[in-house]
């Protein structure tokens, strides 16, 4: 059984210009260890994926339709006294700008304390002694001298770390990394992206990473899925994706890639952009865009469909589709 | 589309035609405005024209209790003038006041913003220093006292002619310094825009610049505040006034009607302060509730 | 912290000359003290005494630096009206105020932030709406009308509370308390539930406001990931962080109370400094005014020390300037 299931879950924001669907009816599975690459352009619906798992959802945005299963059993209806013992120590998550998600007025010791201990029945000795490994853990040099310090004394690298160290200290099953690395320095990425999948590792967690950026998701995923405009596109093993993809949108998105192994003349670049969520096409949502769109595509949406070995959602791969 | 057809679809319009709190105060506000301008032709009564009153006509209880006359709707007071009609002169006087008084505020908080902000350096820090030690003092408190100074400096007969001015100015001076700092901070901001820089290399003149290219661009949130600080205004009015250093008897505003009611409280008529106390409260809560949505409105992120 | 401090004060020492010097002008230049203290008939020579008296023929700068002496000393002179000591005066109508605001502030702070805590947490809950309706009531009416309000429900129709005064007072040496008697301390409701509405309202709409935007924040956001409870989220990481604009704020509003206090010392004819003030506006009383201005301005002056060393107290991130400055780490 996997770990989590997400089936056809639909996210909806009610406005003054009607119910915009912002996840339409998205499935995946994510395994115990594994790592799923979550990618996409900004607006696609990565991270509302993420916080709907987690049930952080930003009101008037609700799940309107599907289910997420944690273990098998249900946990998008619960109540918020059932969901909170679940957050933190069944799913952790990790956000974008560690100079936000820190408390500003707390030292980082005293917002570790706290989480282990909501968590974990360890006496306050005890629970700081877990805090200062979990700080040398992530890294933090001179860990135990440093446990006092408030966020703003440490660097922005150094606060993703703390932000990870708070997301694994009660040590959950699957932490939910919603872009970890594009606030940072672009020379530290590559450490913060090391430590987490290190530590994952190390502790058997499974990783859902949402980023916009492939080659993260190419060095770190197991599997991966790309999203545009709210739904799956395609989803599979990370190296079939990134070297066959079968979805014309993948293709594009793969293009965009600069490589240092292949010497490529010049990098390609889907034309125009993702449409909005009030005006989403007919059919399958990327027919404007696509180069071998064809009539059905203007016509019918697409489902996810065996398409080698990922699974695309696109009409091409259709039983008895004669084009290629 | 047109400009009519533009507005109507706006998200304004929208928002105020969702906002039946919005929609009630500007109606109430409309009422109040409108009794207020028009009451020498459609109060019931003239409470000044003295040949009218009779004593025998005071303290009549208002049209609904036992002993009132449909002559007088809210009652009558000491001297038999009809509440109604005092009420509407009354919200007259306060509205004249409040809305000159954040006029002679704008002026000078614009002006002191706009020079501040565009010169910069030395002028600048003695303009916005004085602007914060004022600020540290309640506004009506420099009310009070620049009131009591004219007060002290003026012959008394003169000074009861020109009462109503010197609470415009005593009020406007309470309330400027929160014009200056927000006019101030958006030309700092313009200033720096490539427009004004534009107008800089062109050699219009400095007063030019300030006036014609900067002022309409900062005068939108200013605008916003001033609808906020007219409610505060009548309430100052109002406050001078009951405390006795408004308005004299003669030239009676809301304040000065409650401060008369007043000393009727315990011999049972009630209705000489309550019903001036009611309109003052109505028309400050409609300003008010019209000023905040106005806030949102305009900026959905504060809210 | 020592350097904090001293900084502070000297900022604020300029203030206080500029209200001093407008204090002084007033005292100095505005009306006539001579021919108000002598009334109508008196020869030149009586007026040259008294001129000489007052110290009104020596140079400008003297002068000044004469009240300046004088007032850092509490002499303020004597009052035209009441021709007895300014000081003395005031002496004799601080302790009312004092209680009084001090009264009000307590209740503005006690109910005011728990309304908005709650409002803030619950916002659309119906008891919030109410709290919020009530709310603008108590911006909107002006706080005279609340006081007669509360004389017609509570002394007038109800008659349980009197509706002006102090009531019995007890003198404590210098001081004259209306705490320790039952008489005194049923004036005192009406009139600190007056003074301390609108500030309770403002108060309540700020911690609300602040509340809102903190609980949107991402480390809100993040706590609640943690499954942190709800108590810890609302009370502790939400409200310490609401807390430092508040303070601010409040700190100011709460020394407005003592401005504010002059309307609800009129309404109940309340023995204050506000009142003594009130009636010396009435005939130009300078002295007094003069005076009365001094002491709000080394009130306000006090007041913003004291919200200074509390925010040093809830924000780290400004101890770390000095820390950082003097080189620890």
């Amino acid at each position: 059984m996997p770990l989590l299931e997400v089936q056809n879950l639909t996210v909806e924001f009610p406005t003054r210009r009607g119910v915009l669907r912002a996840l339409d009816g998205i499935s995946f599975d994510i395994n115990a260890g594994e790592v799923l690459g979550v990618v996409g352009e900004s607006g696609a619906g990565k991270s509302l994926t993420g916080a709907a798992i987690i049930g952080l959802l930003e009101p008037p945005g609700r799940v309107a339709g599907g289910q997420i299963l944690l273990n098998g059993s249900r946990i998008d209806n619960l109540s918020r006294d059932k969901l909170r013992p679940i957050r933190g120590k069944q799913i952790g998550a990790i956000f974008q700008d560690p100079l936000t998600t820190l408390n500003p007025l707390y030292s980082v010791g005293r917002q570790l304390v706290e989480t282990i201990q909501t968590h974990l029945k360890l006496s306050d000795r005890d629970a700081r002694e877990r805090a200062v490994q979990w700080l040398e853990e992530v890294g933090i040099p001179a860990a135990r001298q440093r446990i006092d310090a408030y966020p703003h004394e440490f660097s922005g690298g150094m606060r993703q770390r703390v932000v990870i160290a708070l997301a694994l200290c009660a040590e959950p099953r699957l932490v939910i990394a919603d872009e970890p690395t594009t606030a940072l320095d672009v020379s530290i990425q590559a450490q913060i992206i090391a430590l987490l999948r290190g530590l994952t590792r190390d502790h058997g967690t499974s990783v859902m990473l949402v980023t916009h950026d492939m080659g993260v998701i190419a060095e770190t995923a197991d599997r991966v899925a790309v999203m545009y405009a709210g739904r799956i596109a395609e989803i599979g093993p990370v190296r079939d994706v990134v070297k066959h993809p079968a979805h014309p949108y993948t293709e594009g998105l793969m293009g965009s890639i600069p490589s240092l192994e292949h010497r490529v003349e010049r990098l390609r670049q889907i034309d125009g952009a993702m449409p909005r969520l009030t005006a989403i096409p007919r059919g399958c949502a990327f027919n404007p865009r696509c180069p071998k769109v064809f009539d059905r595509c203007r016509n019918d949406r697409p489902e996810l469909m065996e398409a080698g070995v990922t699974r695309a959602a696109c009409w091409l791969y259709a039983r008895g589709a004669a084009h290629v | 589309m047109n400009a009519v057809a533009r507005f109507i679809d706006s998200d304004f319009l929208y928002s105020f035609r969702r906002s039946p709190v919005a929609i009630i105060s500007a109606l109430v506000a409309l009422v109040c405005v409108f009794g207020a301008i028009l009451s020498p032709w459609i109060a019931p009564h003239d409470p000044f024209d003295l040949a009218s009153l009779s004593l025998m006509d005071s303290f009549k209880p208002p049209a609904f209790m036992a002993d009132g006359e449909n002559a007088y709707l809210l009652g009558t007071d000491d001297q038999g003038r009809d509440l109604l009609s005092g009420i509407m002169y009354g919200t007259r006087i306060s509205l004249f006041v409040g809305v000159l008084a954040i006029g002679f505020a704008l002026a000078v908080g614009i002006t002191v913003g706009l020079v501040a902000g565009y010169m910069g350096g030395t002028v600048d820090a003695v303009l916005m220093r004085i602007a914060d030690v004022q600020l540290t003092f309640p506004a009506i408190l420099i009310a009070l006292l620049v009131d009591g100074v004219v007060r002290a400096v003026l012959p008394r007969e003169f000074h009861e002619k020109i009462e109503i001015y010197v609470l415009v100015f005593a009020i406007g001076i309470a309330r400027w310094p929160q014009f200056a700092r927000t006019v101030r901070g958006s030309t700092l901001v313009e200033r720096g825009r490539e427009y004004v820089m534009a107008a800089q290399v062109i050699g219009l003149s400095r007063a030019r610049i300030m006036i014609s290219h900067i002022l309409p661009n900062v005068l939108g949130p200013v605008l916003v505040i001033a609808t906020l600080n007219l409610g505060l205004a009548i309430l100052d009015e109002a406050t001078l006034s009951f405390l006795g250093v408004g308005l004299p008897p003669t030239q009676p505003s809301l304040g000065t009607l409650i401060r008369i009611g007043n000393d009727f409280l315990f011999s049972g008529e009630w209705w000489v302060t309550i019903f001036p106390g009611i309109a003052l409260a109505l028309m400050v809560l409609s300003i008010n509730l019209l000023g905040d949505w106005l806030r949102d409105a305009l900026n959905p992120r504060l809210r | 912290m020592f350097a904090f401090i001293t900084s502070r004060i000297l900022q604020a020492i300029p203030v206080l000359l500029v209200v001093g010097f407008i204090a002084f002008a007033l005292f100095a230049y505005v009306g006539d003290p001579v021919t108000i203290m002598l009334g109508q008939d008196y020869t030149a020579a009586q007026r040259e005494e008294l001129v000489r008296a007052l110290g009104l023929d020596q140079p400008f700068i003297v002068q000044y630096a004469k009240f300046v002496w004088a007032a850092v000393h509490g002499n303020f002179g004597l009052s035209y009206r009441l021709a007895r000591p300014v000081s003395q005066l005031i002496l004799e109508r601080l302790p009312a105020t004092i209680e009084l605001a001090v009264t009000a502030a307590a209740l503005a702070l006690l109910v005011g932030v728990p309304m908005g805590v709650y409002t803030g947490i619950r916002r659309n809950s119906p008891t919030s709406r109410l709290f919020m309706v009530f709310s603008l009531i108590g911006v909107s009416l002006p706080t005279f009308l609340i006081g007669i309000l509360l004389i017609l429900f509570f002394a007038v129709l109800l008659g349980w509370l009197p509706s002006f005064g102090r009531g019995d007072v007890v003198h404590l040496s210098h001081w004259t308390t209306g705490l320790l008697t039952v008489s005194g301390l049923k004036a005192l409701i009406l009139p600190a539930i007056t003074l301390g509405m609108f500030q309770m309202t403002l108060i309540m709409r700020l911690v609300r406001s602040e509340m809102l935007e903190v609980l949107r924040s991402d480390y809100i956001k993040f706590a609640r990931a943690r499954g942190l409870s709800e108590r810890s989220i609302n009370f502790g990481h939400a409200l310490k962080n609401t807390l430092v604009p508040v303070i601010t704020i409040v700190g100011l509003q709460l020394g407005g109370l003592v401005a504010f206090s002059i309307v609800t010392e009129t309404v109940f004819q309340w023995p204050g400094m506000g009142l003594l003030l009130v009636q010396s506006i009435g005939v130009a009383d300078i002295p007094v005014m003069s005076a009365y201005l001094l002491l709000v301005a080394v009130l306000f002056v006090a007041i913003n020390l004291i919200v200074d060393l509390l925010y040093y107290a809830v924000d780290p991130r400004l101890r770390l300037d000095r820390r950082s400055m003097t080189g620890g780490k």
